[in-house]
């Protein structure tokens, strides 16, 4: 049977806004995959102990206060101080474009900024997953109830 | 009551405020001369009490008998990033603006209570908003302006007490008394549970907190709000209008209990409870909003409460325009929904309000971006005769019969929060949460699918987006404000600062009024990460349902 790509969302720092991570969370569960959110206010490391703890395949990581450049990368280095760093990272938020290729850079994934829908979130992790750790599901919705 | 003594009275009312305030033009006209009337009415009998006359009982048609005729609402822009001394350039620049009030955006060590140097405070010091540690950072956020004229708006909540602490010793040292400064804390804790997420401690000891700085002000500190019960960020998280209105007024309910069962007297601090709202897109919905919130608060003091005074009645008002509804795609668009949600706000009557600026889906806004913003509400105010004529919109079939639908909405939903205990109750059990998320999604699924039309985001898109020019906050200032924060240690008198938080740590453990010993530790200049830490220790923390 085909394993259902699981996912922790995360809040890190001290941003209260957790609009986007709930809806992202909700909206990924409903695409058929296996989601755990953090609540708010994790560090890095908090974080990084919980996904691996919880086995998960992918990290979201969601900031609107402005601390992405100073806590997004942190958790990268992180998994790989750990050996984990086969769980792979991306984020959201309130990000200026100019951060998104710099953030690339140290490792994290994408960066999805307002306006992008669930399916494109969907769409990107499943062609990750697919590239990255051979998974073998389709790439459309693998279940789960329709959005 | 004749319709003629109804007449008479609210003229009276005109007359005193007339005499203490002059209208602002001694003759209002239209350009073609038309000359505008300061209200109109229907000259029936049988007045719907429902709707009754500005500046009367329930005050659906404003708080004021003659509204902005007389004095505009107060013009208060949000605003704060960095370091102090930073901030207070923006102030001084929206001072000179034409800006009438002030309005601080602290960034989130000191709404949680951290100092800069906390590990937690990591990546966020001066980013939402300007970094307070101590005594020292409030004087230079302050410096040259006069705290005796200037009224000043601050987003604090769970360190409420302690930013007040600060700026009432500020004003001292300015040689202005605290029964003479006036502005608003947030000290709404309830909505931090339910929507914005800065709570420190469990919601007894909050209450506690927040009853404390009723009693202390409504003694010490007669012209200040000492509550700004905020539906703004319930509304931010998804919530639906008549949410937004429920939620909030549950919540200022649970305050007036909290403060009645501490042994105060509902008509010493009802007056100085104040409200703040958001202003979304659908225009007239928020216009109803506004009217309908007014008379319900009234029903609620008059009738649940048993309040007399009639200030204790009144709901006064912020607004800010909202947010969450401005697109990160072709940003300027956002100038014109910032117009139209201001516009529904002024019809609603508000008392101050905060015009967003056009870039906040991408950053803080520039320098440019916040002066345009500014901009758009004088524009309102000055140019298109909106606030010529009180309640514009009152009569009108399609907004009273709203007003009276967003009414009847709101009162299903107090009455649910009733039968689960009160507002307090409620957030325990997580409804307000879980209500709002169920719309939150929904609205996600409508923009996707294509029901809910976002101009330049679901549809008329375009390929090249430019980017526009944003504010960066210098990464130096944080470890700017860390190093200054350190050496300050080193210079204040570290025993009496040990000797202020030991007594406020064993008053903590009593019951007596806080306020006091905040203040004492505030102007020995211990920080505000060591008040709440103390106060953490007796309270211990909320922790999430």
């Amino acid at each position: 049977m085909l394993r259902p790509i699981r996912i922790l969302i995360g809040k890190p720092g001290l941003d209260g806004h957790d609009r986007g991570a709930l809806i992202i969370a909700q909206g990924l569960r409903d695409e058929g995959m296996e989601v755990i959110y953090t609540g708010l206010r994790q560090s890095p490391a908090q974080i990084v102990a919980m996904a691996i703890q919880e086995d998960v395949d992918l990290i979201g990581l969601s900031c609107l206060s402005g601390a992405h450049m100073e806590l997004f990368p942190v958790v990268v280095t992180l998994l790989k101080e750990q050996k984990a760093d086969d769980i792979l990272v991306f984020g959201g938020g309130v990000i200026p474009q100019e951060d998104i290729p710099i953030l690339k850079q140290q490792g994290i994934r994408e960066i999805f900024t307002p306006g992008t829908t669930i399916q494109q979130t969907a769409q990107f992790i499943r062609q990750l997953m697919k590239e990255e750790k051979g998974w073998e599901g389709s790439l459309t919705n693998s279940g789960g109830a329709q959005l | 009551m004749t319709h003629q003594d109804r007449h008479n009275s609210w003229q009276q009312k005109v007359e005193k405020v007339r005499a203490k305030a002059p209208e602002r033009k001694p003759f209002f006209a239209t350009h073609s001369e038309i000359e505008v009337e300061p209200l109109y009415y229907q000259h029936v009998d049988d007045v719907d009490e429902k709707v009754s006359f500005p500046g009367e009982y329930p005050y659906t048609r404003g708080i004021h008998p003659n509204m902005y005729r007389s004095r505009l609402w107060t013009m208060r822009q949000y605003a704060g990033f960095g370091s102090a001394t930073e901030t207070n350039k923006r102030f001084r620049y929206l001072l000179e603006q034409g800006q009438t009030g002030l309005s601080v955006a602290f960034d989130l060590p000191t709404q949680i209570g951290y100092d800069s140097d906390d590990p937690m405070s990591i990546g966020e010091v001066g980013k939402v908003g300007v970094a307070i540690d101590s005594l020292e950072d409030m004087e230079r956020l302050l410096a040259g302006i006069p705290l005796d004229r200037v009224s000043t708006s601050m987003t604090i909540n769970s360190s409420a007490s302690v930013l007040l602490a600060m700026y009432i010793v500020v004003g001292e040292k300015q040689g202005v008394p605290a029964s003479q400064i006036t502005g608003t804390i947030q000290n709404d804790i309830l909505k931090e549970y339910i929507a914005r997420g800065t709570y420190i401690y469990p919601p007894k000891q909050s209450m506690r907190l927040i009853t404390d700085v009723f009693a202390y002000c409504t003694e010490h500190v007669p012209k200040w709000n000492t509550i700004s019960i905020s539906g703004y960020h319930i509304r931010e998280a998804g919530s639906t209008a008549v949410q937004e209105v429920a939620f909030t007024l549950a919540n200022g309910m649970a305050y007036v209990q909290a403060a009645i069962d501490a042994g105060l007297e509902i008509d010493k601090f009802a007056p100085r409870l104040s409200f703040f709202f958001n202003a979304h897109n659908n225009f007239f919905e928020e216009i109803a909003k506004f009217r309908a919130a007014r008379r319900i608060w009234a029903g609620i003091m008059k009738d649940k409460f048993g309040a007399k005074n009639e200030r204790s009645w009144q709901l006064r008002f912020h607004t800010q325009t909202g947010g969450s509804t401005l697109t990160a795609q072709q940003p300027d668009n956002n100038i014109v929904r910032v117009t139209v949600q201001a516009l529904s706000a002024v019809l609603g009557g508000t008392q101050s309000l905060h015009t967003n600026s056009r870039d906040e889906a991408l950053a803080l806004p520039t320098e440019e971006s916040a002066r345009i913003a500014l901009r758009t509400q004088q524009i309102l105010a000055l140019e298109s005769g909106v606030a010529d004529t009180v309640d514009p919109l009152g009569g009108s079939y399609y907004v009273e019969a709203l007003t009276d639908a967003m009414e009847e909405e709101t009162n299903r939903y107090l009455e649910k929060i009733e039968q689960l205990g009160g507002a307090v109750s409620a957030v325990e059990q997580g409804f307000m949460q879980r209500e709002i998320h169920r719309v939150a999604l929904e609205t996600q699924r409508n923009i996707e699918n294509g029901t809910e039309i976002v101009v330049g985001m679901n549809q008329y898109q375009i390929e090249n987006e430019v980017q526009p020019e944003l504010l960066r906050v210098d990464p130096e200032l944080g470890k700017k404000q860390v190093a200054d924060l350190q050496d300050l240690r080193l210079r204040r008198d570290n025993q009496a600062v040990e000797k202020c938080l030991a007594a406020l740590q064993e008053a903590a453990s009593g019951t007596e009024n806080l306020m006091p010993f905040i203040i004492d530790a505030v102007r020995n200049y211990a920080t505000v990460g060591e008040i709440c830490h103390t106060m953490r220790k007796v309270f211990g923390e909320y922790q999430p349902y």
